[in-house]
């Protein structure tokens, strides 16, 4: 039977590995991510997972570990955040490069110095070209259900790539919210066992990850390409399957709230969502005619759904929780590169939130309201950042 | 003495230099661990020398896994044969990595290994360098030797450490089962790799594997240098089982150092009063050893 608990973020990513059944976990503690190691750790001590848990010297390890395991044909999961995830940068390639479907959950967390503990997407988006899918989810419930989700699209065998779900530090990681957590039986006929064609084994001796010379290496590059074109496409069939089974939409590709023939969209990301929503509620009543579009799936970025999403628009606000420099807020910056040569609305980029800096309902309706001012003014700015020490007059007022 | 298995699990066609010791190492390794092994290697010689895409030359399966993950990667192929119920004596796990794979890059990951109480093999296989890069020192590089990074010239700039000690290291984790062989001594390499596999727990095996590319030496000489390192104590063959050592081949007459260093000219440079320090420091060690193995011998 499923039942409801009131979980954190950490537990819900716990328990979506739990009931996907993962085989082999290898993790290392980082906060704000140490509750799922911990979760794991007693799930697997009282019995209630089968689960192989390597308690790794280093993220590092972990995910080197997650590699070796799922290449011996296991069902690996893994988690970190920030300074562990940048630590597995090289690994987060490999996983791609082997075609191994791992999945993993990053709490984003700002980079230091100055060391920071809170919500930030720029750890995550440092991974953007790793060949990893990435999933951000807005809240506890989306983050068990898009673990889930995940193995299914990822151990698909025309995609075969690994994927990270990731949840805002403390926000969501921290913070308890009522999550179903679904009957094991209904879990295990939406997601069967992992049993890839090819793996070690002393039976069939085989090679994997050997060198490959100028001749080979492209076309190698080249499969990953298009098996990552096919990913968006998965991903909306995996969604409404998923929607089927359970009842519930963790969002797909975006999420449209009250996008139909809208003049403004603003475009959001993770669990700044959730309050932005109520924004926009208020700004329509009185009387904007204003959207939301989530940005749930960022790799593969959903180019044509952008393009379909942004056809009648005037105004596009991108609210980036991330700042790469020498180049601006990620989202921002690949929805402009998708809707070129296509549409021409205007586009700001409003940094926002980094660090753990508090995004209240007060700052969102100042940033809506902005991006409905540009309407008539035009475009003034293409990159502001909002609610700093020298402008925080301006956005609180 | 173990009778050398015919079975070959290496097949020709490698990519290894002439007279390459690692190549043998490879070869006796699989002979003793058998078909029923999975083997990671990391960046080193051994990720070439298999050959290349769709080539290979090993006859079990193999992962290839980044430089500094052997310990961590043998830890996940353990752990998913443990989550599929197949037991460690069944089928043995082989992490074989090269002296900087384990001894500096890979140290924390062997470390981990270890500490761990993973039921794998390690293997150093030591040729003393970074020979696949080009010859630059390493931590297992010895005192007085000449690489690419410790070029010598008219500073005398010739390596200034010690080799460091893997075997003291796999023994302070509490390993069970630590070993040196040697190339030049296949049976018994063979008979301590096979001891080693039917120990439950972590394993570390040394490997000496001379490279005459990387060491200026004949590869003619490879195995004859391999048995001058024994007989000179400059690499002793000896195991440590359970904390306690045990000298496995002892020679009956100490071969000077000098005779083990001409050969190879990597030392070309060194004067005499370096020759003769070397000669001090392997006495040294030797003697250490002897002491270490008596200590334990007279406990019981």
């Amino acid at each position: 039977m499923s039942e409801m608990k009131i979980v954190s973020g950490n537990y819900a990513s716990a328990y979506g590995a739990k009931l996907s059944r993962a085989e082999v976990v290898a993790a290392y503690p980082i906060t704000p991510q140490t509750e799922v190691v911990e979760k794991i750790a007693s799930l697997v001590a009282e019995g209630e997972m089968d689960a192989e848990f390597i308690k790794v010297e280093s993220e590092h390890s972990a995910m080197a570990a997650s590699i070796a395991a799922s290449n011996a044909g296991a069902r690996a999961y893994t988690a970190t955040s920030a300074h562990g995830l940048a630590l597995m940068h090289e690994l987060l390639m490999w996983a791609s490069g082997a075609r191994l479907p791992i999945v993993m959950t990053n709490i984003n967390r700002a980079m230091g110095p100055p060391w920071s503990v809170w919500a930030d997407h720029h750890d995550t988006l440092a991974q953007k070209g790793t060949g990893q899918l990435q999933f951000f989810c807005e809240n506890n419930q989306e983050v068990l259900d898009s673990v889930i989700m995940a193995y299914k699209i990822c151990e698909d065998e025309e995609i075969m790539l690994p994927a990270m779900i990731v949840e805002d530090a403390f926000i969501l990681s921290h913070t308890k919210e009522p999550v179903e957590i679904y009957d094991q039986e209904l879990v295990d006929d939406f997601l069967p066992p992992y049993d890839p064609d090819y793996k070690l084994d002393v039976d069939q001796p085989l090679g994997f990850g050997s060198l490959g010379m100028p001749d080979w290496y492209m076309d190698f590059r080249y499969k990953i390409f298009e098996a990552m074109e096919k990913v968006p496409e998965k991903v909306e069939e995996v969604n409404k399957e998923f929607e089927e089974v359970f009842g519930r939409d963790p969002g797909g590709l975006i999420e449209e709230y009250k996008t139909d023939g809208v003049d403004v969209l603003i475009v959001t990301m993770g669990s700044i969502s959730s309050t932005s929503k109520d924004v926009i509620d208020e700004l329509r009543e009185e009387g904007h005619n204003i959207g939301l579009a989530r940005l749930r799936t960022f790799r593969p970025f959903p180019v044509e759904k952008f393009r379909e999403l942004i056809k009648d628009v005037n105004v596009v606000g991108v609210l980036d929780r991330n700042y790469t420099f020498g180049h601006g807020g990620d989202a921002a910056r690949e929805i402009k590169d998708a809707i070129y040569g296509y549409h021409d609305p205007i586009v700001k980029d409003y940094i926002v939130g980094l660090g753990g800096r508090d995004l209240t309902p007060k700052i969102l309706k100042n940033i809506m309201e902005d991006a409905i001012s540009l309407q008539d003014k035009g475009l003034d700015e293409e990159i502001e950042w909002v609610d700093l020490k020298v402008n925080q007059e301006r956005w609180r007022r | 003495m173990a009778k050398i298995p015919e079975k070959e699990l290496m097949r020709k066609g490698t990519t290894a230099c002439p007279g390459c010791g690692a190549g043998h190492a490879m070869r006796y390794l699989l002979k003793a661990v058998g078909k029923d092994s999975i083997i990671n290697i990391p960046a080193c010689c051994w990720a070439v020398i298999p050959g290349v895409y769709p080539s290979r030359n090993l006859e079990i399966p193999l992962l290839y896994t980044a430089f500094e993950t052997t310990g961590a990667s043998s830890s996940g192929v353990r752990a998913a044969l443990n989550a599929k119920g197949v037991d460690p004596r069944e089928i043995t796990v082989v992490g074989f990595a090269g002296d900087g794979g384990t001894a500096d890059i890979g140290l924390q990951a062997f470390s981990g290994c270890v500490e761990r109480g993973t039921d794998t093999i390690q293997v150093m296989y030591d040729n003393e360098a970074y020979m696949n890069t080009g010859i630059q020192r390493s931590g297992e590089t010895p005192y007085g030797a000449w690489t690419t990074t410790t070029p010598v010239g008219s500073q005398k700039e010739w390596k200034k450490q010690p080799k460091k000690n893997m075997m003291e290291i796999a023994k302070a984790h509490g390993i069970p089962y630590a070993v040196t062989v040697s190339v030049g001594h296949p049976e018994l390499m063979i008979e301590k790799i096979k001891k080693a596999k039917e120990i439950p727990g972590p394993k570390f095996v040394h490997i000496y594997a001379p490279c005459p590319t990387g060491w200026r030496s004949d590869p003619s000489n490879t195995i004859e240098l391999a048995k001058l390192a024994v007989d000179s104590c400059v690499f002793p063959l000896y195991e440590i089982e359970n904390g306690e050592y045990n000298i496995y081949k002892k020679p009956k007459e100490k071969t000077p150092v000098k005779e083990y260093l001409k050969l190879q000219g990597r030392f070309r440079h060194l004067p005499k009063e370096e020759v003769e320090k070397i000669q001090k420091n392997v006495d040294k060690e030797w003697e250490l050893l002897l002491q270490k193995e008596k200590l334990m011998n007279d406990e019981e």
